[in-house]
């Protein structure tokens, strides 16, 4: 394929892989978090809100150097993956997608919490005395009014995925086709002598993918508002 | 059918509800804020009382000593709110399959194409909800509510965020329910119109107690429930029957407890039931029989009770024959004719309105000559 090279698309798929795979991973927590923090009152909830958006004020290299000692294979959590599983995190991509998934979380959270707090509460009433149960209600009509919200957080989150770098290198190492994505590519590139139009090529291709990733999610969003007849 | 023992805080005030009330259309009548809503809230489960009981159907859904509290989605209650609260993403069909489909095994009191006909809505069924007029909206709403089957149906003030055009659209509609489905309904309400067109059972709502509670006819003719039920729209409701036609003039002869009416012609067959309001600002007295008057309707009566206000008025309750009238007259008046309990008195009614005609029409005529 003409201006890329083989090693070059092996970044741009690998990206869009691990991209797709945090925010697939992302969406469920973040929904819940997001409904938590929008209609429950507890204790503590103050240091919960600021714990799902740690990582967004966090140099991301904490955010991969903790990752590393917790899921590295002597930590806590990768020892257990890896005694029970064989399932190594480090220096694998689905580790990047993992360091993605933790950084893009609060941006996903925030979307869907507006939508969670857009909804009207008289709705869910009236379903209630419809007989609609609580799964049933959140299914049946919350679900479906928060799609717009969902939308632009899952497409925030992609477009944030396709640029993380300090938590993946951290964690994840650079480790091409494994685990070197656009922009550690483009760091490789530039620390490469006569890696400069390599750098620049890749550099061009990620304004593309970010404008397109825009784009897309505008154009799904005024789909949807449309489908909810607003 | 409804059995309400239970004490609830509601904001700033606290509701202390007692009442029983048989199957029919009960309403509960009384000024913004005077706890209407909080009671209805508390019968749905969509409000929780911190003591008492609450049973539709000899079925107790709550009960604070005995630790019930049946969840609002398994009480078996449809709920008209004030705005119609529709589901924005499906479509009219699916707003109206929405509780049909939740219905837990029960039947609803007619079947879908039957309910659509009466509400008229089947052209809007493909429609979505964010395209309908706020009439065909709260239409819906109540095809909805009736689809899942209720065994009791709240409706919360459903005419209140409509203008009075979409009011007098909707109303003909909720009094075809009525006759049609024989379900027992609670309606909310502040208008007198609304309630008198609808109710069998009235009961008065004031400061989150019942003032008192009874046939419709009872409540709206005892002149000390007056200032509850505000200044300008008390009066008395009775039933009555068509009796006879005059086309010549248009009018028609009712027949009531206290005698015969003459009103503007009422689209009806003689022999139907109707429902009749005399406002007691339309009611004059006198104490000998007056001639050479214009008004139509000039029937004798007695003084029952008297009841001063503060201020100008006076609120008069009468007996004419066995039903029961009230009066508006000034203080001054009620001097000047040296009116007692017992007085004999000749009532004079200016304006009669039939609000419950066979033909579900509401007309508000004077039959004067």
């Amino acid at each position: 394929m003409g201006p890329l090279s083989e090693s070059e698309i092996a970044a741009l798929l690998l990206s869009l892989r691990i991209a797709a795979t945090a925010v697939a991973a992302t969406l469920p927590p973040a929904l819940l978090a997001a409904w938590v923090l929008a209609r429950c009152e507890f204790p503590g909830k103050a240091l919960f809100d600021g714990l799902v958006h740690l990582p967004l004020v966090l140099p991301p290299v904490v955010v991969g150097y903790v990752l590393l000692l917790l899921f590295g294979v002597r930590g806590p959590l990768g020892g257990w993956l890896d005694a029970n599983f064989g399932i190594r995190l480090v220096f694998t991509a689905e580790g990047a997608a993992l360091a993605t998934a933790v950084m893009v979380f609060p941006l996903m959270v925030r979307a869907v919490r507006l939508s969670v707090e857009a909804l009207d509460p008289g709705l869910d009433e009236a379903a209630r005395t419809l007989g609609a149960g609580r799964i049933d209600r959140f299914v049946s009509v919350a679900l479906p009014l928060m799609l717009p919200g969902v939308l632009a957080g899952a497409a925030i989150a992609f477009a944030a995925s396709l640029g993380e770098f300090g938590a993946v290198i951290t964690f994840a190492s650079n480790v091409p086709g494994e685990t070197q994505t656009l922009p550690l590519a483009i760091y490789a590139a530039t620390q490469t002598p006569g890696g400069d139009a390599a750098a620049l090529r890749l550099a061009a291709l990620s304004v593309a993918l970010a404008l397109g990733g825009l784009l897309l999610s505008e154009f799904l969003a005024r789909r949807v508002k449309r489908m909810l007849g607003r | 059918m409804l059995e309400l023992d239970f004490r609830m805080r509601a904001g700033e005030f606290a509701l202390d509800v007692r009442l029983a009330a048989p199957a029919g259309v009960l309403a509960l009548f009384g000024r913004s804020g005077a706890g209407k809503t909080s009671i209805v809230r508390a019968i749905a489960g969509l409000a929780r009382p911190h003591a008492g009981r609450i049973a539709v159907a000899g079925e107790t859904l709550f009960d604070a000593a005995r630790g019930i509290d049946v969840p609002a989605e398994r009480r078996g209650l449809g709920y008209v709110f004030q705005a119609a609260r529709l589901v924005p993403h499906l479509s009219v069909a699916g707003n109206l399959r929405y509780g049909m489909r939740r219905a837990r095994g029960r039947s609803p009191a007619a079947g879908y194409d039957e309910i659509v006909a009466l509400l008229d809505i089947g052209p809007l069924a493909a429609r979505r909800p964010a395209t309908l007029s706020g009439g065909e909206r709260q239409r819906v709403a109540i095809g909805r509510a009736l689809l899942a089957a209720p065994r009791l149906l709240l409706m919360d003030e459903p005419l209140a965020s409509l203008d009075a055009a979409r009011k007098a659209e909707l109303l003909p509609y909720l009094d075809r329910l009525r006759r049609a489905l024989a379900l027992p309904v609670v309606y909310v309400s502040h208008a007198l119109d609304e309630v008198v067109r609808l109710a069998d059972t009235l009961a008065l709502v004031d400061a989150g107690r019942i003032a008192a509670c009874g046939p419709i006819d009872e409540i709206t003719a005892r002149a000390d429930l007056g200032p509850l039920a505000g200044r300008f729209e008390g009066g008395a409701a009775m039933d009555a029957t068509v009796v006879r036609h005059d086309d010549a003039f248009a009018l028609t002869t009712l027949a009531f407890a206290g005698g015969e009416l003459t009103v503007p012609k009422v689209d009806a067959p003689p022999g139907t039931g109707i429902r009749v309001r005399i406002r007691a600002r339309d009611v004059m007295l006198a104490t000998v029989r007056p001639a050479g008057l214009s008004a139509r309707n000039i029937l004798p009566a007695h003084v029952v009770a008297l009841e001063p206000e503060p201020g100008p008025f006076a609120e008069v309750a009468l007996a004419v024959g066995g039903a029961r009238l009230r009066a508006r007259l000034t203080r001054a008046a009620v001097a000047d004719l040296d009116l007692g309990v017992g007085s004999p008195v000749w009532a004079v009614i200016k304006a009669v309105a039939v609000d419950r005609a066979g033909a579900a029409r509401i007309s508000y005529g004077r039959a004067d000559g």
